[in-house]
């Protein structure tokens, strides 16, 4: 028993290092994607469960009707267009409005858009860590006639990272499912 | 678009197409009260229930020699509803804030697109649901209003051909 919890504990000890030393090892990237959130489902997830898939980031929130689903709507044209390759990318939705964007209001939000997309949110310190990770920037603008009085700037490039979690790419606002297709395909 | 143009002349076989293309899904052209302003290939996104905002997308066309603003929307199906605009800096940041009034050169369109302008409709009275549509009324500042019928497409819809 105690040699099965210190297998465990030593076990536990290297896995995250040794596995980012990998990562970091595997790829020149210029930074890595690195966060704790909490799905959709509500669980727990980091970069690391998404290891070995590529992952398609895009920043947003869930009162946002215009870019977000625009965007979203062209992830998931680009899953299809991935046909047999979709298992090897995994699009995440994550939400920069962690105040009105619960677990449960992101499983309404990103499973209507049948693409496979996990939804994520955070604490605050958690979303603080999103914004030094990430080069995003977001803000909350009060805004009299919106839902709630106030609405989000945030930045609306599509991200991509590599199965080791290295920057790989982004793609501004209004490209569309198919230029991202082609780029996607060239890089997987 | 061919529609818009032969309302004037042709108002109830257009009526007719136009219901039928309605049926189908297609895009809608129809007016009421205005023979200047036409409004062509109108969609919107399905909504998540009734909590967060809908959008609704179209292009509003002036045909006639005087200027025409956008002064208002209203819809049944919304508590609130107005243009808003959406702005993206050179740093791809996207913010979004009320568009304002909009006035319409003579032979000008105004296009209401993903990550420009778009009907927001606020507070929302009954979920937005595919497959249905809603009317939308347009007001313009010469006192006329057009009224459209809004298909309602799937969430993921890129835009009103499909």
């Amino acid at each position: 028993m105690a040699a099965t919890a210190a297998l465990l504990y030593i076990g536990l000890l290297l896995r995250p290092d040794s596995v980012s030393e990998n990562e970091r090892t595997a790829s020149d990237s210029p930074f890595f994607a690195e966060f704790e959130l909490t799905d959709h489902r509500g669980m727990v997830q980091t970069q690391r469960d998404f290891s070995g898939r590529w992952m398609l980031i895009f920043f947003g929130f869930t009162n946002c009707p215009d870019i977000c689903p625009t965007t979203l709507s062209e992830v998931a044209a680009v899953m299809e267009g991935l046909g047999g390759e979709a298992e090897k990318v995994q699009p995440i939705f994550i939400t920069i409005d962690r105040e009105r964007d619960s677990p449960m209001v992101l499983s309404q939000y990103v499973e209507q858009f049948e693409a496979g997309i996990i939804g994520l949110t955070g604490t605050a310190n958690q979303m603080a860590a999103i914004s030094d990770s990430f080069p995003i920037f977001f803000e909350r603008n009060e805004e009299a006639s919106a839902p709630g009085g106030y609405t989000m700037s945030h930045t609306s490039n599509l991200f991509l990272f590599d199965p080791q979690a290295g920057y790989s790419t982004s793609w501004p606002y209004g490209t569309s499912a198919e230029e991202i297709l082609a780029d996607l395909q060239e890089r997987i | 678009m061919q529609i818009g143009k032969a309302v004037v002349k042709k108002n109830h076989l257009i009526k007719v197409l136009v219901s039928l293309l309605t049926f189908v899904g297609a895009p809608t052209s129809t007016l009421a009260g205005s023979e200047d302003l036409v409004v062509e290939g109108a969609w919107a996104r399905a909504s998540i229930g009734t909590s967060r905002p809908g959008a609704a997308y179209m292009s509003i066309r002036n045909t006639g020699d005087t200027p025409v603003t956008i002064v208002g929307l209203a819809t049944p199906i919304a508590q609130m509803s107005e243009i808003h605009e959406t702005r993206t800096n050179a740093e791809g940041v996207s913010s979004m804030s009320s568009a304002g009034e909009i006035t319409i050169e003579p032979g000008q369109n105004v296009a209401l697109e993903p990550g420009g302008l778009h009907a927001m409709l606020m507070r929302l009275q009954s979920p937005m649901q595919e497959g249905e549509s809603f009317p939308l009324t347009l007001k313009f500042d010469n006192g006329s209003t057009v009224e459209i019928v809004v298909p309602i497409l799937g969430i993921a819809a890129r835009g009103p051909s499909e």
